[in-house]
């Protein structure tokens, strides 16, 4: 297990690597410096803000001071904010995406297996085609689509919730619920199926002819081991909803991570977007790792598994 | 329930000869044959089939059936609501309606002509609360946009967006170009994840090592980051936008397909192939790669949502493809800009796309049960 872990930080760590590697040099290739919109300053003027970003200096020696600032956590100065450190601006707007992916992610996930496990007890019956519905359409219709349809009808048509900006609780509601519709189709098609598959196994029939009840059977017996494999769509879903707070957070004008990528990319802003850039990469990466090995501890057949 | 037994000479014993027993009744059907039987009982799955022909027949035709050309801007008709001739009650009757609130019900009637430029003999007040009761007066309007515009002989069928272009053309056009861009990239994964995974599996060994070493590395890469610095390197563009998708989309292919290679390069039809002296090549094409099909066929279904979802998404966020070119991505971000006031614009393309991902869904669900021989009745 120890090898595991050390073995999967350490692709960790080369991916981690290229990818800032891979983003310097893209961001070099690029058009347009803090200059593009300052034509109009001397050279002396222009020497001076060259030089503030580093950008002086040959291309191999910037990558390297990038890379050395990197492991501080330093992530270099906006261009399009004076002065401002890439770090602050991220740290201070990770809390709004942060709270949406959680909310967003609890309340899927606990609805969607809601959903699979009622269809997976009335298997083949009404309510098994209604929730199968919601999942396919929940899959299948992105994110913004939906986005757009609790817009106008919830907020502007029923002014049940307030359409956009970041002011207060109720402010999370609709942002939260758009992106809540992935986890919930997802959870849902998978409780359904890992469902299905449990209550058709050796011991749920043992546990049945022994005489525990319907509801005994199903949360107690049925439940818990069903539970085990949704830790594997944890990970995707996860990514998913990284992909989605991209854009709910500009629709709905929530000040987070990805409202401000959007903003970066639109104004040429390179520290920025590389530092989100990294930042995703990361989050991302990062989840996928602890993914896999709680998998492996929770289940104790993969540990027997790699054991032997 | 009286037992009756019938008596033994009623019954004539079956003439039987060793071909009769050997006789097989029912046809024989191959893989695809018996697969595509299955799909056909999947009511779903049909629909779903059915729903992307008529979309690909709209994207092929839709944009000739009226005059109005893709990039044809007028101001004066911008923002006109859809109008279709007979189908006002669902709303599409060329008219802006609106409610209106205020105190008293002269005020609220003023708040509704000025709301539509005070134009008052086109629009038609509805009392809905003359404000008598102690609660606000509330007074919907509804504007014929065509008939102040003086133009009751044109109908855009689905309305027309911010620059007055025809929204019937655009979104058929958007959609031309978005199942385009998906069609195009989940060819180019498929050759590339099929090659990949295939050499990797057949030549094993050292091969295989270094080439998933390399897999392991690229799957580690978040595809989101990898498309948004494609495109902000290559410019954006239909090509560039292909590219992107595909630079890391081939990867879940060659891994299915490396999978189940590995599985079949050891089952004796292949070593009998191989005895009767076919070459590598010639064993890869006509004995893997056909039974490896039904998988890469899933696999190449659910790719293609993907991509049309990841083109979209670009379009949101500011990567997507240039003004004017319509794609649905383009068209869906066009609409949210005035998503309250005028939601038709993005009514239609999100519809279109929203049934496009369900029926792409619902059909490579139902193959994926129908190329399941365990499904087999």
């Amino acid at each position: 297990m120890t090898r595991y872990i050390l073995q999967r930080l350490g692709y960790m760590i080369i991916t981690m690597f290229l990818i800032a590697t891979f983003t310097f040099f893209l961001m070099k290739f690029l058009p347009g410096t803090p200059l593009s919109a300052a034509d109009k300053l001397s050279e002396e003027q222009q020497a001076v803000v060259l030089e503030k970003y580093g950008l002086n200096d040959p291309v191999p020696v910037q990558y390297f001071n990038y890379m050395v600032n990197l492991t501080q956590g330093d992530l270099g100065i906006s261009f399009q904010f004076d002065n401002r450190e890439v770090t602050t601006i991220i740290l201070e707007r990770i809390g709004p995406s942060m709270t949406l992916g959680f909310q967003a992610m609890v309340i899927g996930t606990i609805l969607g297996m809601l959903l699979g496990l009622i269809s997976a007890i009335y298997h083949n019956g009404f309510l098994d085609y209604g929730s199968t519905f919601i999942a396919v359409v929940g899959k299948s219709i992105p994110s913004f689509v939906f986005a757009g349809i609790l817009q106008y009808f919830v907020g502007v048509k029923l002014g049940w919730f307030p359409v956009a900006l970041w002011e207060g609780w109720e402010y999370t509601v609709l942002p939260t619920v758009a992106l809540a519709i992935f986890p919930i189709a997802i959870a849902a098609r998978f409780m359904r199926t890992e469902m299905l598959e449990v209550l058709g196994s050796d011991y749920i029939t043992t546990a049945r002819a022994k005489g525990v009840n319907k509801f005994g059977v199903v949360f107690k017996h049925g439940l818990r081991n069903a539970l085990i494999p949704l830790i594997t769509v944890l990970g995707p879903l996860a990514i998913g909803l990284m992909t989605g707070t991209l854009v709910i957070e500009n629709i709905f004008a929530v000040p987070g991570i990805g409202e401000q990528f959007v903003k970066a990319i639109n104004t040429n802003d390179f520290p920025i977007i590389m530092g989100t850039t990294l930042l995703i990469a990361f989050l991302f990466i990062f989840i996928i790792l602890v993914i896999d090995l709680l998998y492996g501890v929770i289940d104790p057949r993969i540990r027997l598994a790699e054991g032997e | 329930m009286e037992n009756h037994k019938p008596s033994k000479d009623l019954f004539v014993p079956v003439e039987r000869t060793d071909n009769d027993s050997e006789k097989i009744n029912r046809p024989s059907l191959s893989f695809w044959q018996d697969s595509f039987i299955r799909l056909r009982k999947n009511v779903g799955a049909m629909i779903g089939l059915f729903v992307l022909i008529a979309l690909g027949v709209m994207a092929i035709f839709g944009p000739y059936m009226n005059s109005y050309g893709e990039f044809e801007q007028d101001l004066s008709r911008a923002k006109m609501p859809p109008k279709v001739e007979g189908l006002g009650w669902l709303g599409m009757d060329g008219t802006l309606s609106s409610v209106q609130t205020a105190d008293t019900l002269e005020k609220a009637e003023q708040k509704a002509y000025m709301r539509f430029n005070n134009q008052e003999e086109f629009i038609t007040l509805q009392t809905l609360n003359d404000g008598s009761n102690g609660q606000p007066a509330e007074v919907e309007a509804e504007y014929d946009v065509y008939a102040a515009k003086g133009m009751e002989d044109q109908s855009f069928w689905f309305g027309t967006d911010g620059l007055g272009r025809d929204l019937w053309t655009r979104t058929w056009m958007g959609t031309r170009i978005s199942l385009y861009i998906a069609l195009l990239a989940a060819t180019i994964d498929m050759i590339i994840g099929v090659a990949y995974g295939g050499i990797s599996a057949y030549y094993g060994g050292r091969v295989d090592n270094y080439m998933q070493r390399i897999i392991e590395i690229l799957v580690g890469i978040p595809n989101l980051v990898i498309v948004i610095l494609m495109i902000l390197i290559l410019e954006p563009g239909i090509l560039s936008i292909t590219i992107a998708l595909t630079i890391t989309g081939w990867i879940s292919m060659a891994r299915i397909v490396r999978g189940q290679v590995l599985k079949l390069k050891n089952q004796e039809f292949v070593l009998a192939s191989r005895t009767l002296g076919s070459k590598d090549n010639r064993i890869l094409r006509k004995h893997l790669v056909p039974n490896v099909l039904g998988l890469i066929i899933i696999n190449t279904m659910f790719t293609i949502p993907a991509a049309i979802f990841f083109e979209a998404f670009l379009s949101f966020i500011g990567l997507g493809l240039p003004t004017p070119i319509a794609s649905l991505g383009t068209l869906i971000d066009d609409g949210f800009k005035s998503l309250q006031i005028y939601p038709h614009i993005l009514l239609f393309p999100a519809i279109v796309i929203s049934l496009i991902m369900i029926a792409f869904n619902v059909l490579a669900d139902g193959l994926r049960d129908a190329f399941d021989p365990k499904m087999r009745e």
